[in-house]
């Protein structure tokens, strides 16, 4: 396997018509990443995802895994890649393992016992001789980690693999993301579930309609909203008096709350002033905003 | 591409309507043997009709004869038609075009496995046949088309000669039912389609006008085993379906290429 980053797209467009799916996305994995991609329903993410696995055919740009563009020279890209797009999909009428056999020939062929391995690794060995057609959404979803995993990839693309799953079923998946990731497999993943993007990934991609309009790591994003406080205090608005006389703009009474925006020094010597003017304090909290709020704040703001 | 092509087998194996097309070809000689046991008359009007209670060699021809109108037809198109749109509407086709096989070699494997079929269901319907008829009636020397009697041996030969030749239009079906169901990614268009195609130029082969172009058209290589049938031998019509079914099968199977290996693989 090469050093060339597991993937590189640049300037992605996809065009249905009159309808621009995908804009101009770039997007770049590094070795190790756990990458989020995130982005309401239709933002373009399974589009992208499809185009990263030579599925469909990019209006314009470039998609290369590895180096290597599906396009160019066909199943060959594929090499050490594997996953899923919008839900992993099996022959219903073939047992797990017999699907999973089937995969593995077109593959070049894989031992006997390495189907066990996998089929272990997603707790489906008791039930790998039933046909995939009585199997429960969590339990498809499984294999398709089994069914990826058999090409012993260095690069896995999930496209939401905990949607549709119990909560055990998400929790387990969870796991096994991370523990995949802490085997060195680069994994890119997307969801709009975005506690798991929160807890799994390193870095993130956010698209809105068919644009990246972040891409970076997931602390820079976070850190990005920091530096708000809220404060409680004996007398708001005595305190929100002292607060503007220090310095600090932007104060705002919300709930009996004062909202702020400052430096830590310039909030470390208004507590001193408050104390000073008699007025207590019984809460300061500085605000951090979820990744769920940056997302909302990011994706529907613009829309709007 | 042997493991493409043996997965493929496998997969027909394992589907119901495979053993459906299948048991109608097996089913149909024997039903003519038992309705020819019991009734007295015989199906005259057709070639080798007549010798039908004489030797169980006559039966298959009869039968191939019968059948070339909608039944073979049918039941090519039955796994043509589906074996592409089948994996759009389940959505295995991105399942095993994100393994480490590419388009073209998916597609050649599928074709093989379709032309397999179909060479299948022609052998069995011959075996069935021959083996019941031969059984009920014995087997005995055939007379020719051309009067002539002809040993059983030969005639045997005679008949899996027949049926290699009446196997190139069935591979020309099933070729358009490939190009459809690549095409349309829907099964039941692609089965429907393919047998109103196979319907179409059987019609274009009886409408009057049209003589000069009758012995190219896929209708007319059916026939091509009467051949086979004379004494001696008359290639032109053999000749003629070996080069005109090959149009038919190379002509919707490169469509069909193409538009396979290139087109967006979503959600269908």
């Amino acid at each position: 396997m090469s050093d060339a980053t597991p993937v590189a797209a640049r300037g992605l467009v996809k065009r249905y018509g009159e309808i621009t799916a995908v804009d101009g996305v770039d997007l770049t994995v590094e070795r190790g990443d756990v990458f989020g991609y995130l982005g309401p329903n239709g933002a373009g993410k399974t589009t992208s995802l499809r185009m990263l696995l030579g599925l469909i055919r990019p209006t314009s740009g470039s998609a290369l895994l590895f180096g290597r563009d599906p396009l160019q020279v066909g199943a060959r890209a594929l090499d050490g890649v594997a996953g899923f797009v919008e839900g992993p999909r099996f022959y219903p009428y073939l047992s797990a393992r017999r699907n999973l056999r089937l995969l593995g020939d077109l593959d070049g062929g894989v031992p006997s016992s390495r189907i066990e391995e996998v089929l272990d690794a997603v707790d489906l060995r008791d039930r790998a001789k039933d046909r995939v057609g009585g199997y429960s959404h969590g339990m498809k979803q499984r294999l398709g980690i089994a069914a990826s995993l058999l090409r012993d990839p260095q690069l896995l693309l999930l496209d939401e693999p905990t949607t549709g799953l119990d909560p055990a079923g998400m929790r387990d998946m969870r796991e096994l993301v991370k523990r995949l990731a802490g085997e060195g497999i680069t994994i890119l993943l997307s969801s709009h579930l975005l506690a798991e993007v929160e807890e799994l990934c390193n870095r993130v991609a956010i698209i809105r309609s068919g644009r990246i309009i972040y891409e970076g790591l997931l602390s820079t994003l976070l850190e990005s909203a920091a530096g708000g406080f809220r404060l409680r205090a004996s007398d708001p608005e005595r305190a929100r008096a002292v607060l503007l006389a220090r310095g600090v703009t932007g104060v705002s009474l919300v709930d009996g709350e004062l909202c702020f925006q400052a430096e830590a020094p310039v909030v470390e010597a208004a507590t001193i002033a408050l104390g000073a003017a008699g007025i207590g304090i019984s809460a300061l909290v500085p605000t951090t905003a979820t990744l769920e709020e940056l997302f909302l704040g990011m994706t529907e703001e613009e829309a709007a | 591409m042997i493991a493409v092509y043996r997965w493929e087998v496998l997969k027909l194996l394992a589907q119901k309507r495979t053993y459906l097309g299948l048991g109608v070809a097996m089913l149909v000689p024997l039903v003519f043997t038992v309705v020819l046991i019991f009734q007295t008359g015989g199906p005259n009007d057709i070639p080798l009709g007549r010798y039908i209670r004489e030797t169980g060699l006559a039966l298959p021809f009869v039968v191939l004869f019968f059948m070339s109108i909608w039944a073979f037809p049918l039941i090519t198109a039955l796994v043509a038609g589906d074996i592409v749109a089948a994996e759009s509407h389940n959505g295995t086709l991105k399942t095993i075009l994100t393994r480490s096989r590419d388009r073209g070699e998916i597609y050649a494997a599928k074709v093989l496995a379709a032309f397999t079929y179909t060479a299948v269901v022609i052998v069995a319907m011959g075996t069935v046949g021959v083996v019941s008829a031969s059984l009920t009636w014995g087997f005995n020397p055939l007379t020719s088309l051309s009067g002539t009697t002809v040993s059983a041996g030969h005639a045997f030969g005679l008949l899996a000669a027949s049926l290699a030749i009446y196997a190139w239009p069935m591979a020309a079906i099933a070729s358009f039912g490939l190009f459809l169901s690549a095409v349309t990614r829907n099964s039941a268009a692609a089965v429907v389609g393919t047998l109103m195609w196979a319907l179409f130029m059987q019609l274009l082969g009886v409408l009057p006008g049209l003589e000069a172009i009758r012995p190219y058209l896929l209708g007319e290589q059916f026939q091509a085993w009467h051949g086979f049938l004379r004494t001696p031998a008359d290639w032109t019509p053999v000749v003629r379906a070996l080069w005109v079914c090959a149009l038919y099968v190379v002509v919707p199977l490169t469509a069909g290429y193409l538009v396979f290996v290139r087109r967006d693989v979503a959600g269908e």
